[in-house]
């Protein structure tokens, strides 16, 4: 415990949050702005002018990049050092490191925008980048690792709170994930050979695609959610037991579920059944975690009534218990053969990826933006209401969309007549999936809508506002 | 399937990896309080403002009564009613 004495003005680190932030709002227009030009390219596939740098295949990882690994690293970093500063009443590590992190980042994500529309990629699904992004990504994660958990040793709160057990699992996990899946040998500057070959390689990239969607896109957000629904409630999580169970049994489970993309295929069938037993395995942890943070609001249900930035994150957990249960289900093999390849995975992960990660997000960044810039509030809090509207309505719109027309596709594709031959072709079922691919559009749209609402709002917050690094806590003061 | 050889191994470190960490966590008493953390999240006060700083609010979003007030006040707009407490 050692007294804050000769730096009486000692503050936290907000210059970090404030940029990643920011960044967090401009990059989810960019992302979900290239999700509604492919959207609509696959409702009318001639709509851009046919050049190879706006083709749907070169456009997609652009959109998957930009939601993922910008919109979503961009509020884990904002969020992580927020939290971990606030919770340790330490500023972070080192600011020069931290200022290292945030441009590298930066830097990433614009050698993605330039180098995926030319062709230039892994073709490993969200892990696309070539091998010079993949060293680079490595040392600003490292960097990122270093900054995080040296903030924890040099915390002033001898506990440790759940959400930094949250955010610490998710940085150590990724940095594996990363350099194992992205092993390769170069074969120019711009182009590489992935280490594994064939099946193997396959189980390499699921292994490290499912425990992306599960460290990334969980673990990570998990630690946003024990933090701010507290905070934005008022009122403390329903179970501190049961949020400390609910990290263990995670991160002990999740690491085991990757097979389950490979139902069906060369991999060994053992390996595909371990992987959906574990997949079923997980739904107790991830619902357990999402009651937890859902009856956060027991005896203050009445605040989902004037308060749109709780709307935000409550909803956002119903979406993670909904798509938590649908991952699992669809991870059945019987399920699994009817549902995959079709658009029903589509719908899933936006289910996870609108509902959950982006509204938790949303609802994060305005509890955070106003903290960083000395005000009180967002300029309009109504805008947060309409926001909420808006992108729950484009949501419900896409999820169902992609439910209609993926059954349909998955029914059609099995469909076969009494000589046993198949009753459809495939151009029919995509025929017949455009009607959905339309509305999926339109949801897209409404979503992309109220994130052009937030950026107003947050431009009008912003400017004016002079930037504010909040004062830490004396000592005294952290045993309150 | 050689790359189970790579993958298992891994995981098996990786858990007791985490292993590590849990009894290291019990061994620090992280989990002596399971109700305090909780509570101390919500006294660590992050909405006042430095005096000094940032701007007055502009014209048309008057802040809410009691809003800096150390308790985290509902973010009831101006124009909404308030939260019936």
């Amino acid at each position: 415990m050692q007294a804050a004495t000769g730096s009486p003005e000692e503050t936290y680190n907000y210059r970090v949050v404030r940029q990643f932030a920011i960044m967090t709002v401009v990059w989810g227009v960019v992302g979900m702005l290239v999700g509604v030009i492919i959207a609509a390219q696959l409702a009318w596939p001639e709509l851009l002018p046919s050049v190879p740098w706006l083709s749907y295949g070169r456009l997609r990882p652009l959109h998957t990049n930009a939601v993922i690994f910008a919109f979503g690293g961009c509020a884990l970093f904002a969020c992580s050092y927020y939290v971990v500063q606030r919770t340790c009443h330490a500023r972070l590590l080192s600011d020069g490191l931290a200022a290292f992190t945030f441009w590298g980042w930066q830097a990433v994500i614009v050698l993605a925008a330039i180098t995926l529309p030319l062709g230039m990629t892994q073709g490993k699904e969200y892990a696309e980048l070539e091998w010079p992004i993949d060293l680079l990504i490595a040392v600003v994660w490292v960097s990122y690792a270093v900054v995080f958990f040296g903030t924890i040793m040099k915390r002033r709160i001898p506990h440790i709170y759940v959400a930094n057990w949250f955010f610490g699992a998710f940085i150590l996990t990724v940095a594996i994930l990363h350099i194992v899946n992205s092993a390769f040998s170069p074969a120019s500057f711009t182009k590489s050979y992935s280490a594994y070959a064939g099946v193997q390689d396959a189980m390499i990239q699921w292994w490290y695609g499912h425990n992306a969607v599960g460290f990334f896109l969980t673990a990570g957000f998990l630690g946003m959610m024990y933090y701010f629904i507290p905070k934005q409630a008022g009122r403390p999580v329903y179970s501190y037991r049961l949020s400390v169970v609910h990290f263990w049994a995670l991160i002990f489970t999740y690491m085991w579920a990757g097979p389950h993309h490979l139902h069906y295929t060369a991999l060994p069938d053992w390996a595909q059944s371990l992987g959906m037993v574990f997949s079923l395995i997980l739904l107790a942890p991830s619902w357990g975690g999402m009651i937890n943070g859902i009856m956060t609001l027991s005896g203050a249900w009445h605040k989902l009534r004037s308060d749109p930035i709780l709307k935000f994150l409550v909803t956002s957990l119903s979406f993670y218990g909904m798509s938590t249960f649908e991952g699992p289900m669809m991870s059945i093999k019987t399920v699994n053969a009817l549902s995959h390849y079709t658009d029903w995975t589509i719908g899933h992960v936006h289910s996870g990826a609108l509902g959950w990660v982006g509204m938790i997000t949303i609802g994060c960044m305005y509890y955070l933006i106003p903290r960083l810039f000395g005000r009180t509030e967002m300029h309009s809090v109504r805008a947060i209401t309409l926001h909420f509207w808006v992108a729950t309505i484009g949501i419900v719109l896409y999820i169902t969309a992609m439910w209609i027309a993926g059954v349909m596709q998955g029914l059609m594709w099995r469909a076969v007549n009494a000589d046993g031959t198949l009753t459809y072709t495939f151009v029919e079922s995509v025929k017949a999936s455009w009607p959905y691919y339309v509305v999926r559009l339109a949801g897209g749209v409404l979503y992309l809508g109220g994130m052009l609402v937030m950026c107003w709002n947050v431009w009008k917050t912003v400017a004016g506002s002079r930037p504010v690094d909040a004062a830490i806590p004396a000592p005294a003061m952290a045993h309150a | 399937m050689d790359i189970l050889y790579l993958l298992v191994p891994l995981s098996v470190v990786l858990a007791i990896a985490i292993g590590a960490a849990f009894w290291w966590a019990v061994r620090n008493d992280q989990f002596e309080d399971l109700e305090g953390p909780a509570h101390r999240l919500l006294l660590d006060d992050d909405d006042r403002i430095p005096p000094g700083s940032g701007t007055p609010p502009a014209p048309g979003c008057a802040p809410v009564p009691g809003g800096r007030a150390g308790t985290p006040a509902p973010v009831a707009a101006a124009g909404m009613p308030p939260p019936p407490d």
